[in-house]
């Protein structure tokens, strides 16, 4: 029942406003009227293209060690007991990690500590479903490739890849799904901008954080256009998660 | 004389698997391996091209003679091995892409130079599959039937022309029809390959082997070692078996 309240409340409140300017106005100001967030949708969708580009290669390679290379030993059950804990590991801490690592060593917050903290959540999803897909690859379908005159890294890259692929796939998806509605990492790496994005090294706007900051204040104009941008980001994830439900499918 | 196996000892671990074994493989002939479960027939036939290697433990005595070099040789690279000595496996186990593909990938693999469609169709054609699957070659592999699954593995085999092709049971997991066309299909490849193949079924053995080698397993001294009792032609192992072994076991078996 709250469920279906909070969703009927983001279709009512937040499609009253949902317009193309919404996609291409700066956040208002004050008692300005009208804007938009365009800024926030794409700093946000920055924000997850900077983390998948460091977490789904770098999941992928772990998850490649895990199930192929060496999957007994030490360093993989180490490996996946950390990537079990972080799992579940507050995604506020993971700001306040990279904040410290990232933040303070450039001297600014912005978009790559935004990404990279949103990298260290994505990554244990993308390593172990990445694992269990390509564990789901059958031991015959291997041997034929080995069989077929194949390295144990030609096996990997043409056999064992291609075919966990949808599984991998719908493991990225989920973690992106996952990431792309979280604030409180952003909080302390990318910070917020009303401006538009020019370049990865500036505090970066996102839907989350204008989400967090427009629904506390005062103005009907900033609360409507946080309900807007919430039924925004929900749109986000429940593309992501459709895609994963799509790739995942199994093919005949 | 195609492969010339001779082997001494075969372990898993501090198992002994197989002892005293001498299986010639004669060009251009069919050679079934028959015995009771547990003989050690798929280890020596997954030892010809050394597919044992990826098992922990393994560990052959002896030498395996092919193209004038011992595959076991410290500087003979397996993985090439295997291309020259292809294999057919119990499980029909596709790839999970194209049928195009799945016979594609060998030659891909090899980096071949010429016509694929040609070769593709060669060895569909080769595989007496090209008329089942000729309008549909971009479907998946696993959309097949098991048989027509069994056959693309042949065609994925013999699209790179090895010279023998190895096949551990390939009609166990088939149903009696589409074993009888992977029997005719063997016996028409056997004009250009050597085949080696283990069977489980004494009559599939006399319609398609030339020659017949039958294994036991020794337990005396505890052990549960394979060894080879008795290699012939396929007529004189059924009809005229010299050890005694071999006629109890065929005699078993026929009724
Ligand atoms: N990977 C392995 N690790 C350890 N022992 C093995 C392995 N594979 C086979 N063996 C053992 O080696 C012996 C020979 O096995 P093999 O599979 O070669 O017999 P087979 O004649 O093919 O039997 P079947 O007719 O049941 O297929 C058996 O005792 C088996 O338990
Ligand atoms: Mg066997």
């Amino acid at each position: 029942m709250p469920l279906f309240s909070v969703l009927y409340m983001l279709i009512v409140k937040g499609g009253a406003r949902l317009s193309t300017e919404l996609f291409t106005e700066l956040p208002p100001a004050g008692f300005e009227m009208g804007g938009g967030f365009g800024n926030a949708i794409l700093g946000t969708l920055v924000m997850v293209g900077l983390a998948s580009l460091v977490s789904i290669p770098i999941g992928i390679l772990a998850a490649i060690y895990l199930a192929e290379l060496s999957p007994m030993s030490k360093v993989a059950s180490t490996t996946r007991f950390l990537a079990k804990v972080l799992t579940g590991f507050p995604s506020i801490l993971a700001g306040v990690f990279v904040y410290a690592a990232v933040v303070l060593a450039m001297g600014s917050y912005s978009a790559i500590a935004g990404g990279i903290s949103l990298a260290v959540l994505m990554l244990p999803t993308v390593i172990l479903t990445a694992e269990e897909a390509m564990k789901m690859v059958p031991r015959k379908m291997k041997d034929a490739a080995l069989g077929m005159g194949c390295t144990r890294t030609q096996m990997i890259w043409k056999v064992v890849l291609p075919t966990g692929l949808p599984g991998i796939l719908t493991g990225v998806m989920l973690a992106v799904a996952r990431v792309a509605g979280e604030s409180a990492p952003l909080l302390f790496t990318a910070l917020f901008s009303n401006y538009w994005l020019n370049s990865v090294r500036e505090p970066t706007a996102s839907l989350s954080i204008l989400i967090y900051n427009f629904s506390s204040m005062p103005f009907e104009n900033q609360i409507e256009l946080a309900w807007a941008a919430s039924l925004v980001l929900v749109l986000i994830v429940l593309v992501f998660n459709i895609l994963s439900r799509l790739i995942g499918r199994p093919r005949t | 004389m195609a492969i010339h196996c001779v082997v001494e000892k075969i372990f898993y671990g501090s198992f002994l698997a197989v002892r005293d074994s001498n299986v010639p493989i004669q060009k251009g002939k069919i050679t079934g391996f028959i015995g009771p479960s547990g003989c050690g027939k798929s280890t020596v036939l997954r030892s010809l091209n050394r597919m044992n290697d990826m098992i922990n433990g393994f560990r052959l005595e002896g030498q395996v003679h092919f193209m004038g070099q011992d595959v076991y040789a410290k500087q003979v690279d397996p993985v090439i091995v295997r291309r020259f000595i292809g294999m057919v496996f119990q499980q029909p186990n596709p790839f999970s892409m194209s049928i195009y593909d799945n016979v594609a990938f060998g030659l891909r693999l090899n980096r071949y130079k010429g016509n694929l469609d040609e070769k593709v169709e060669y060895a569909l054609r080769r595989a007496a599959l090209w008329d089942e699957v000729k309008d549909k070659l971009k479907a998946s592999g696993l959309s097949l039937s098991g048989g027509q699954q069994q056959r693309l593995c042949i065609a994925r085999a013999v699209a790179t022309e090895p010279t023998v092709l190895l096949m551990d049971e390939p009609c166990s997991a088939l149903d009696p029809i589409a074993t009888r066309r992977i029997e005719e299909l063997m016996l028409e490849l056997k004009e250009e390959y050597t085949i080696a193949m283990v069977t489980h079924n004494m009559q599939q053995a006399t319609r398609v082997a030339d020659i017949t080698a039958f294994f036991a397993v020794d337990i005396s001294k505890g052990g549960r070692t394979g060894y080879l009792v008795e290699m012939g032609e396929t007529k004189q192992i059924f009809e005229a078996p010299q050890e005694q072994l071999t006629k109890e076991y065929i005699r078993g078996e026929f009724s």
